[in-house]
């Protein structure tokens, strides 16, 4: 089951474990908005090791670049998407 | 290769390009090691390594040009390409593709991608990456000021102009969907595929006519 819903506002985790990985740093502690359910995807942190995967949802989330880079220069539409697994998402409300 | 060294100095090494038979360096040593013990165990193949091989070779941009030529010209294709980027591909007789989303330009919007976790591009698609797009600067920069390295490939956009930087960073490949020029409406589609470049695909550049 999908935990969030297109629309939904969520942060990224802040977390910073010893461990194979795919959510970039610079998203962390960053607010988003779920724009796309891309589906179920093996966790990174368990392939990475040969274990069988945990799996779950990954969402294709988008922030604004304002929200991103405090020093950003561009307009203040524009946005950075990636692709975040849910276990590294928690709901922001809105 | 001979070229002048007038400004620095390096008896330690040549410019020669590898050869094919050169002895083998440290990460080829352990590629092949790898390799050969992956088919001793049976995790792969040597023929589908091989096949892998081929297909990824075989790959170009020119693959993405038909893409988007045809959902240039059939507003049906279009609409399943931007649903459901590996239906659509597939459609075509390419791939497959793994999980592949097209992503659209508009007179509003205009998408870059990127990875900056390491180099994921829709290579079962497109072929192999060029260089600069596995670099760091390109890599680190573009999700921090897109407008400014958009404007070093010669691609000034507007500021009402809504940028979108794609980060690659799970198992998702992305292209660009360039916007059509409108002049070019009604060309058949072998002529809209010249049109659209590389750069085009993964939106550094637009199509120009």
């Amino acid at each position: 089951m999908a935990a969030f819903r297109v629309g939904d506002r969520v942060r990224v985790r802040t977390n910073d474990p010893p461990t194979h990985m795919r959510t970039p740093a610079f998203l962390r502690g960053k607010v988003g908005v779920i724009e796309r359910d891309q589906g179920p995807f093996g966790r990174p942190e368990d392939l990475a090791y040969g274990r069988a995967p945990r799996v779950g949802t990954v969402y294709r989330v988008r922030f604004r670049q304002r929200e991103v880079w405090p020093d950003y220069r561009g307009g203040p539409r524009d946005t950075v998407a990636a692709d975040l697994f849910e276990h590294w998402l928690d709901r922001e409300a809105s | 290769m001979s070229h002048d060294h007038d400004d620095h100095d390096h008896d330690d090494h040549d410019h020669r390009p590898p050869q094919p038979d050169d002895p083998v360096s440290r990460y080829e040593a352990l590629e092949q090691a790898l390799r050969e013990l992956l088919i001793e165990k049976g995790v792969v193949t040597a023929d589908g390594l091989r096949r892998t091989m081929e297909v990824l070779e075989s790959a170009s941009p020119e693959n993405g040009a038909r893409i988007v030529a045809r959902a240039w010209s059939d507003p049906a294709f279009k609409e399943l390409l931007l649903q459901d980027g590996q239906a659509a591909v597939a459609s075509l007789g390419m791939g497959p593709t793994g999980r592949f989303v097209v992503v659209e330009n508009t007179p509003e919007r205009h998408n870059v991608i990127v990875c900056t976790l390491c180099s994921c591009y829709p290579r079962f698609v497109l072929g192999f990456p060029p260089a600069w797009y596995k670099s760091r600067d390109y890599r680190a920069r573009v999700v921090h000021e897109p407008r400014a390295v958009l404007a070093e490939f010669g691609l000034k956009l507007s500021d009402d102009t809504e940028v979108v930087v794609s980060d690659s960073t799970a198992e998702i490949r992305y292209m660009v969907l360039p916007q059509q020029p409108p002049e070019t409406k009604g060309w058949p589609e072998e002529k809209l595929a010249g049109l659209i470049t590389r750069d085009c695909l993964i939106g550094t550049a637009v199509a120009r006519a």
